[in-house]
């Protein structure tokens, strides 16, 4: 169970949405995750530092707060594995957000944050879909299949 | 200019890590908390989702008041305006993924901050779905991708 957190919630998002204005102000992209991370498979020329760098600081970002907020939290700060959770389920889950995100271009960040910033129709019935299929799968995972 | 954009796109994924981190989304339990409507709901998630759009809105209509980007020639947006099959499916597919586990593409990689055995599973299988969707679709192979977004 997960308590509500809502002021780390909100000055999380505050972060990413700076993030993405910072990225769009300075190099003029949309800061996709799923696009960037998969324009580094591609191999067109000068296209692959930017992403490169932009992901080892999402990474970097990450395990900074890490290193600087686990020892003085209170609640979990740093992710673990779930005790039982099936390998199976990860797997299949990895490569459906995988298709699906090549798919339909994009994630929660290149549709859900830039694309509804950006007022983009395309991007809002991508997020109202997501978020439906989200909702719908977990309910089936959790309450008919029984995985917690 | 290349190095300032080198370096400013370093500093703009370091703010995205450390937003997702502090928001609680690297861990698919919070996602999860979310997600499931019908147990203890944590709505959560709502915060991080509305406080990134707003900032996001605002920053982006003062950055579009420029005819440029600071360090690049130009602006580079996604084009497509279209509603279509591909994005249905696409977003379908990547929901019940997401639903599965609590993972999406961002929270997957940041992962590697604090790996566990979850991540041995997800992170490739994900990056399989990539080029699983590049090897039968052509798309993306060696060109400029539209799929930025």
């Amino acid at each position: 169970m997960e308590s509500f957190t809502p002021w780390s919630a909100l000055a999380g998002g505050v972060l990413i949405g700076a993030s993405a204005t910072l990225l769009l102000w300075t190099t003029g992209r949309i800061a996709g995750i799923s696009g960037i991370a998969r324009g580094l498979l591609s191999s067109a020329a000068g296209e692959f530092a930017w992403r490169a760098l932009f992901l080892v600081g999402l990474i970097g970002g990450a395990w900074l707060y890490y290193a600087f907020a686990a020892p003085v939290a209170q609640a979990p700060v740093v992710p673990h594995a779930r005790p039982g959770f099936p390998p199976l389920l990860l797997v299949v889950a990895g490569l459906a957000v995988g298709y699906g995100t090549a798919l339909g271009r994009g994630c929660t960040s290149g549709h859900g944050v830039c694309g509804l910033a950006r007022l983009s129709p395309r991007s809002a019935a991508a997020t109202l879909t997501f978020l439906a299929a989200g909702i719908a799968t977990t309910w089936m995972v959790r309450h008919v299949i029984g995985v917690q | 200019m290349k190095a300032a954009r080198y370096l400013a796109s370093l500093a703009s994924g370091l703010l995205f890590g450390i937003g997702l981190a502090l928001s609680g989304m690297t861990r698919p339990q919070k996602v999860l908390g979310f997600l499931d409507v019908a147990g203890q709901w944590d709505p959560s998630l709502v915060f991080v989702l509305g406080g990134a759009v707003i900032v996001a809105t605002l920053g982006f209509r003062l950055v579009r008041r420029r005819a440029t980007p600071l360090f690049a020639a130009s602006f580079d947006l996604p084009a497509n305006r279209s509603i279509d099959a591909p994005l249905a499916g696409g977003a379908l597919l990547f929901g019940i993924g997401w639903g599965m586990a609590g993972y999406c593409p961002g929270p997957a990689i940041a992962q590697l901050a604090a790996p566990n055995v979850e991540t041995l599973y997800f992170l490739p299988a994900m990056i399989a779905g990539w080029v699983l969707y590049r090897a039968t679709t052509g798309v993306g192979k060696a060109t400029r991708q539209a799929g930025r977004a």
